[in-house]
């Protein structure tokens, strides 16, 4: 479940001394419901990263009320907010893959992180990157990957550790429209075992072919929730 | 072996903080805080050497036209209280003592060299016997060592202070130096360190893994500076062995046994101050991430 409640956003920026910065996100307020889909769209700049990275707790909003999971995101310890990340799945817009891991250690970040046994991390990673078809390139470095095949690696790495929570930003912005395909089989798979999903997306056709609720933005706002 | 330390170096650590630099430098340093430490321990020595038998050594000087009351200076000082061993030195001595100042044949001088009493005394100034020998005889003569040794008491304390306080300086360097170190790894990881943050790492994994390769570089920065002491330290203690009245051709002639035990946990305090050092640095920078 996420709930945002009159959320509204203005970066902080440490530099600025004149001017005030302006609201990025306004008056936001939406609830995806325990093991909904939602997709996410709106042109560039409406503020759909930003709408995900409060969700994913990378900003804090600057007004307003976030739940997350349950959790209520204000004031949470840093400790809880860490335990809070382990079971959102993030597939960054632009991949943050670590150059210097590869493509097997990378996906098996978030389950080492959580301190799970070796034997299941590796049986969990060879599965998922079977499952995203790169199951051949487990040794491989991020650079010598396509783009694609670096947000399968990205994606790979989101679901890993089988989050409560998936949220996917601009997810088949690199693939072809069967790799897309392919993953919006997976996505909906994970949903359909109770993953709360939001995915974010300038791909209408997608968006046409998965229906489901919807969350539309336009500069920082709202434009249509349902 | 560093395995030991960072188990999977997910943050790529080895490159980041890779640089021969920082041992280097905290080698320097516990270098120095060896020699320091070396130093305190020998002062040690030197202070426990003077305040013993040379704290509680009298000579009592009579002149050698008062040559007569010698048997009377003998008997009040051994009535004094606390004086033991009293002998008068024979000429032959007094002469052997003289010799660098007058000459081998220092009797063919006709000098009047004074009738010289050593005894062992109680420690103090003498100032009770030198009231008590005058009454006999008004051109004696009365020297403690106990003037020596509280001179030497002084030095002793001054160089243990000065170890101690090079080696906070040491410490609060090699802390400086790790501080950089880890700042310039931060600097070169801040991406990958965002990101396992927001896969949910806790501050202390990532500080851990700074603090486990910043510990490791220390420690062999330490092992490095404390084995290049040993040697240096075995020469500098020849060169004091006289002073320390030890003879210079015993094993290690004047080295503290104590400091075979604190050489080796050089490495150890250095690999520590690592550890705190960078533990505090990345858990600063990380209150920057919500
Ligand atoms: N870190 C930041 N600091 C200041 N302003 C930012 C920051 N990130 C984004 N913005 C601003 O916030 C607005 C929304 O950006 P956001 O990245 O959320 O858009 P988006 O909908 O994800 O766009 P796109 O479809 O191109 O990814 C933009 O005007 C952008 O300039
Ligand atoms: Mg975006």
């Amino acid at each position: 479940m996420v709930i945002f409640e009159d959320v509204w956003l203005r970066y902080r920026e440490p530099g600025r001394t004149m001017g005030p910065a302006s609201d990025v996100l306004r008056a936001i307020s939406f609830e995806i419901p325990d093991g909904g889909f939602c997709w996410l769209t709106g042109p560039s700049g409406a503020g759909k990263t930003s709408l995900l990275k409060l969700i994913y707790l990378a900003e804090p909003p600057s007004r307003g009320q976030i739940e997350v999971l349950g959790v209520d995101a204000a004031g949470l310890k840093r400790r809880q907010a860490a335990m809070l990340r382990r079971r959102i799945g993030v597939v960054y817009q632009d991949f943050r893959l670590l150059a210097h891991l590869s493509v097997f250690d990378n996906v098996a970040l978030p389950m080492r992180l959580a301190r799970r046994a070796e034997a299941h991390v590796r049986a969990d990673v060879m599965e998922i990157l079977q499952w995203v078809g790169l199951g051949a390139k487990l040794e491989a470095m991020p650079a010598m990957l396509s783009g694609g095949e670096q947000q399968r690696v990205a994606i790979a790495r989101a679901v890993v550790n089988r989050p409560k929570l998936l949220l996917a930003d601009e997810p088949t912005g690199n693939l072809d429209d069967e790799q897309a395909e392919r993953l919006m089989r997976l996505i909906t798979a994970l949903n359909q075992l109770g993953t709360t999903t939001v995915v974010g997306t300038h791909n209408m056709n997608l968006v046409a072919r998965y229906p489901a609720p919807r969350l539309d933005m336009a500069e920082g706002r709202l434009r249509l929730h349902g | 072996m560093a395995r030991l330390f960072i188990r999977r170096d997910d943050l790529g650590l080895r490159t980041a903080m890779g640089e021969a630099l920082l041992p280097m430098l905290v080698g320097a340093m516990s270098f120095l805080a060896g020699l320091a430490v070396a130093g305190a321990l020998a002062s040690g020595t030197l202070a426990r050497h003077w305040q013993g038998d040379t704290a509680r050594a009298v000579t009592i000087q009579v002149p050698a036209n008062e040559a007569n009351a010698v048997p009377a200076v003998l008997a009040a000082t051994r009535a004094t209280p606390g004086m033991s061993d009293v002998r008068v030195l024979p000429v032959a001595a007094v002469d052997e003592l003289l010799k660098p100042w007058l000459g081998d044949d220092v009797a063919a001088l006709g000098l009047p060299i004074p009738i010289v009493i050593a005894a062992d005394g109680p420690g103090g100034d003498g100032s009770a016997l030198t009231a008590s020998l005058t009454r006999v005889t008004p051109g004696v003569l009365v020297q403690t060592g106990a003037l020596w040794a509280a001179r030497v008491a002084a030095l002793t304390a001054s160089l243990r202070a000065c170890a101690a306080a090079m080696l906070v300086i040491v410490a609060m360097v090699a802390a400086a130096m790790v501080t950089l170190a880890t700042r310039a790894g931060i600097a070169q990881r801040h991406f990958e360190i965002e990101i396992i943050h927001g896969l949910g790492a806790l501050d202390g994994d990532i500080a851990r893994r700074f603090a486990a390769r910043a510990a490791w570089l220390a420690l062999l920065g330490g092992a490095g500076g404390s084995l290049a002491a040993g040697p240096v330290l075995m020469w500098l203690s020849g060169l004091a062995a006289p002073f320390a009245g030890v003879a210079p051709q015993s094993a290690w002639p004047g080295l503290s046994p104590a400091l075979w035990f604190v050489l080796p946990t050089l490495p150890l305090l250095a690999g520590g101050i690592g550890w705190a050092t960078a533990q505090v640095t990345v858990r600063r920078w990380l209150g920057r991430l919500t």
